[in-house]
């Protein structure tokens, strides 16, 4: 499987990560609806990259599990982390002053969500999108 | 590669089609020139149409929500039209409601709600 990766430094490359997303969506054969999620995830996921971490990576991987496929957006940084993950899991929690609906609108937007943060080191969060 | 977004004046009204995905400093740009166009020309309504984008994140749609807050502030009613059914959904799975926002089907349902607005 091939992965493919976009660096996030400034606002051009939001606009990379979604358009490599999208393409990505498009080649598995998603629906319009679900190119929609996706691109939206990915943008909202390179943004907060962007705010909040100064730098970092999204990640597009295509799973296969089973006779189920999807794909994978993987957003990594090593920024200030998240101190209070329950907090920003919670709908109408931003901390840069309204901008960003949040993590909880990627996952309602993905099929599988999880995240990992460490204060001082960074944040992992990896989401799934199933083919149906 | 800071691309305008064109603004028409018809009669009273501006006329803008969004014609490709926006990057934020577009959207941003975007803002501002509308505000201006408005001044410059009195307009009293604004159609602005997104049949061609296929998604709307949330910094889009803070712009968007803003500049319409902003024209209100100067007086010119804002119409939002051909939003896809893809975008509605993403949308509002995502947390955003744009409530306050007059929309419409298409364009020209667009120009006759805010005819109907403007009471011409």
């Amino acid at each position: 499987m091939m992965d493919s990766s976009v660096k996030i430094i400034n606002e051009w490359d939001i606009v990379a990560a979604r358009q490599l997303g999208r393409n990505v969506a498009k080649e598995l054969g998603f629906g319009t609806v679900d190119q929609a999620r996706i691109t939206t995830a990915i943008s909202e996921l390179a943004r907060n990259i962007y705010l909040y971490a100064g730098q970092g990576e999204i990640t597009i991987e295509k799973v296969e599990n089973g006779a189920k496929k999807g794909m994978t957006i993987v957003s990594r940084d090593e920024g200030p982390g998240i101190p209070d993950l329950r907090k920003v899991m919670e709908d109408g929690f931003s901390t840069s002053g309204g901008l960003g609906a949040g993590l909880p609108g990627v996952k309602r937007l993905m099929d599988e969500f999880s995240i990992e943060s460490t204060p001082g080191e960074g944040t992992l969060i990896q989401s799934v999108k199933w083919l149906r | 590669m800071n691309m305008r977004i064109p603004i028409l004046k018809l009669h009273d009204c501006l006329l803008i089609s969004i014609q490709w995905e926006l990057d934020d400093q577009t959207a941003l740009q975007f803002q501002e020139d509308l505000l201006h166009k408005i001044h410059e020309t009195s307009a009293r309504g604004v159609v602005i149409d997104f049949t061609s984008i296929d998604f709307i994140d949330s910094f889009i749609a803070k712009v968007l929500g803003d500049v319409i807050s902003m024209s209100k502030l100067m007086g010119a009613k804002v119409v939002i039209t051909g939003i896809q059914p893809a975008v509605a959904i993403t949308l509002i799975e995502l947390g955003i409601r744009l409530e306050e926002v007059m929309t419409a089907l298409d364009l020209e349902k667009g120009l006759e709600k805010l005819q109907r607005e403007l009471g011409d």
